[in-house]
């Protein structure tokens, strides 16, 4: 197999192996979830409440007061990294065609060169988080074998994204090639590992603000 | 697999539902919830991260309920949740956690970690994994009706001793009274002054009240422990005696646990909706405020605080309503740093108080209150909880500090406008 062959390969039957996997794992996952159910609550809940569940969706984005100090580079990593990662995702004009020709749907882009700035500042968050996750004694009291692994799995496609577009260490061609398959594999795992947070988030946060909700109590 | 360990992973598995189910999907192992919880932010151990004390109950979740989970212990890669192991979670479940919920205010993801651990309690004491002290006192709540053994010649003392105090009588039993009144134990013990208040108070609203001989005590170890069979009993009998004395409202004391446990846990308790509401006693002060039935004088000039009390504020909904009266009676009313449903835990809610092993935990944990006191710099503090009030009581004689607590119903009543008493 050559690296043209890889590359018809992974924008082919790689691709769509990846997004089947995808959407195959998230219902799985959304469905051993809600498949638990909950009892209905009998006490009255208030008439009026400042919270509900969608206003936790949203608000949770945003640090509760005083946290930052306590945990700067949680938040500070945190947010440069998940933005980042946003930003070289959705912005960069090589995805944006890829999600055209997948989807149909196109949004304006960034030049490439603030795209590859983001995509340089996210590894440089990924390296900072993960400094933070060996030396917080809490975050390593936490973390498993996975918590690495996500790691990793998140800084490939980063990292070969970078090196293929500056044409470095590897042949071009080869490089988008293992690009693409990086990719690929994050998508795939996302549904069966920490990664699902991307999803579950939403559930969890309207669960937590709308049980609070009916006590009157904004979280 | 021993019988007990048995009946514990079954009674996990009873209460995982799809909240949980999301909360665990979605933690990313950040230990955010560790800067927001007393109990690690005081000691600096790790061992105390909330999201870490529920780590016996994932492994069930994911084992029993994803794919991949059985997957894992269908070819032997799963560990499987031991005995040992819960013996070495007890004190993370119960000594180290007062389930006040300050974790679920920072979680980014948006997990309630307290509604986790208080599920979790379910499958720890039916495995025997619940302290000593918790277990005694509920088996004193069934067998005497009080988890601190308060029998209801104790209240009567208490009766006839407000009622000589304060000239007016305690109504006892009386059907159709407005108002079914309950206490906390610490408040028939330490602080029976609450009953004279609640006295003056509705004399001067024109609002009938009445106690019930068999169910006085409005504290539920049940809860506290985690076996909702036991905590049914208990809010049973609260439930029989509002409904045999045909009341419209029953009132929960100045005790957090107290109101999360009939206001908000009572009801799914028992499996039906009440014929009657359930408020604290703050809430009523506030009714009748509104109503105009009560008219306060004076004022306490003395710079004091406000401890919001966990259950009643952040987990309870009752913020604004303390605040509005503190504003009318206390012109030097100080907010502390973090308050209203931010503020710190006292440190002996959630049954921490009535397990002697966390005691000298919990006095250190309340260091954290103590800067937030001091910060203020006042040398007063109202709260609206009595196991509140003990705790810190207890914990500022161990620190030396010249604080002076106040019940707010007792500081309402002694600014009644008496002479317009009905």
């Amino acid at each position: 197999m050559t690296a043209g062959d890889l590359l018809i390969w992974t924008r082919g039957p790689g691709l769509a192996l990846a997004l089947g996997i995808l959407i195959f794992g998230v219902l799985l996952r959304l469905f051993e979830i809600y498949s638990l159910g909950r009892k209905s609550d009998l006490a009255p809940a208030r008439e009026t409440s400042p919270g509900s569940g969608w206003r936790t969706v949203f608000t949770r984005s945003l640090p509760p007061p005083g946290m930052t100090r306590r945990a700067p580079m949680t938040y500070f990593g945190g947010y440069v990294f998940h933005i980042g990662l946003a930003v070289t995702v959705f912005l960069s004009i090589p995805h944006i065609e890829l999600l055209r020709g997948l989807l149909g749907i196109s949004w304006p882009g960034l030049p490439t060169p603030a795209v590859d700035a983001a995509a340089m500042v996210t590894m440089i968050a990924l390296l900072a988080v993960l400094a933070s996750r060996l030396s917080n004694p809490v975050k390593r009291l936490l973390s498993t074998f996975q918590d690495y692994f996500v790691w990793l799995l998140t800084l490939l496609p980063l990292l070969s994204g970078y090196l293929a577009y500056h044409h470095m260490l590897l042949e071009y061609t080869l490089m988008l090639s293992l690009h693409i398959l990086s990719a690929e594999l994050l998508i795939a795992l996302l549904p069966f590992t920490k990664l699902f947070h991307a999803i579950s988030a939403f559930v969890s946060r309207w669960y937590t603000g709308q049980m609070s909700a009916r006590k009157g109590v904004a979280v | 697999m021993s019988a007990t360990l048995e009946r514990g992973i079954h009674a996990f598995k009873e209460v995982l539902d799809a909240p949980i189910a999301s909360f665990f999907s979605s933690c990313v192992h950040c230990g955010l919830c560790a800067e927001a919880c007393l109990f690690y932010t005081e000691t600096g151990d790790p061992q105390y991260t909330p999201i870490y004390k529920l780590e016996p109950l994932r492994r069930v979740w994911q084992q029993e309920y994803t794919a991949l989970g059985r997957l894992k212990k269908l070819i032997g890669l799963a560990k499987a949740v031991t005995d040992e192991e819960l013996a070495a979670w007890e004190p993370l479940v119960y000594d180290s956690c007062t389930m006040c919920g300050r974790c679920t205010m920072v979680c980014p993801v948006g997990n309630d970690i307290t509604y986790m651990i208080r599920k979790m309690r379910e499958g720890m004491a039916v495995s025997g994994h619940a302290p000593e002290g918790l277990v005694t006192a509920t088996t004193r709540a069934i067998t005497s009706g009080s988890p601190a053994g308060v029998k209801w010649v104790t209240v009567q003392a208490q009766i006839k001793r407000m009622e000589k105090q304060f000239g007016l009588p305690i109504p006892v039993d009386v059907e159709g009274a407005h108002y079914l009144v309950l206490m906390s134990s610490w408040e028939i013990l330490n602080y029976p002054e609450y009953l004279g208040a609640v006295g003056r108070i509705f004399k001067q609203a024109g609002r009938s009240w009445t106690l019930a001989s068999d169910a006085y005590e409005a504290t539920n170890s049940g809860i506290q422990i985690g076996v909702a069979d036991l905590a049914k009993v208990l809010v049973g009998r609260i439930v029989t005696a509002a409904e045999r004395l045909k009341v419209k409202c029953v009132i929960s004391p100045e005790c957090g646990h107290a109101y999360m446990a009939i206001r908000w846990d009572g009801a799914n308790l028992m499996g039906r909706a009440f014929t009657f509401e359930v408020k604290h006693i703050l809430e009523v002060l506030d009714d009748l405020r509104r109503e105009g039935k009560l008219k306060l004088k004076g004022s306490i000039d003395v710079p004091l605080t406000y401890h919001d009390p966990c259950q009643i504020s952040r987990r309870g909904g009752v913020y604004e309503q303390p605040r509005t009266l503190l504003r009318e009676l206390a012109p030097n009313f100080r907010e502390m740093k973090d308050t209203g449903v931010m503020n710190w835990c006292c440190g002996g809610g959630g049954g921490v108080g009535a397990n002697e092993r966390a005691e000298g935990l919990k006095i250190t944990v309340f260091k954290r209150k103590k800067a937030q006191i001091e910060e203020t710099g006042v040398k007063t503090m109202v709260t609206a909880c009595a196991n509140c009030r003990v705790t810190m009581e207890e914990a500022m004689e161990h620190y030396h500090m010249d604080v002076e607590m106040l019940g707010i119903t007792e500081l309402v009543a002694d600014h009644l406008v008496e002479d317009e008493a009905s």
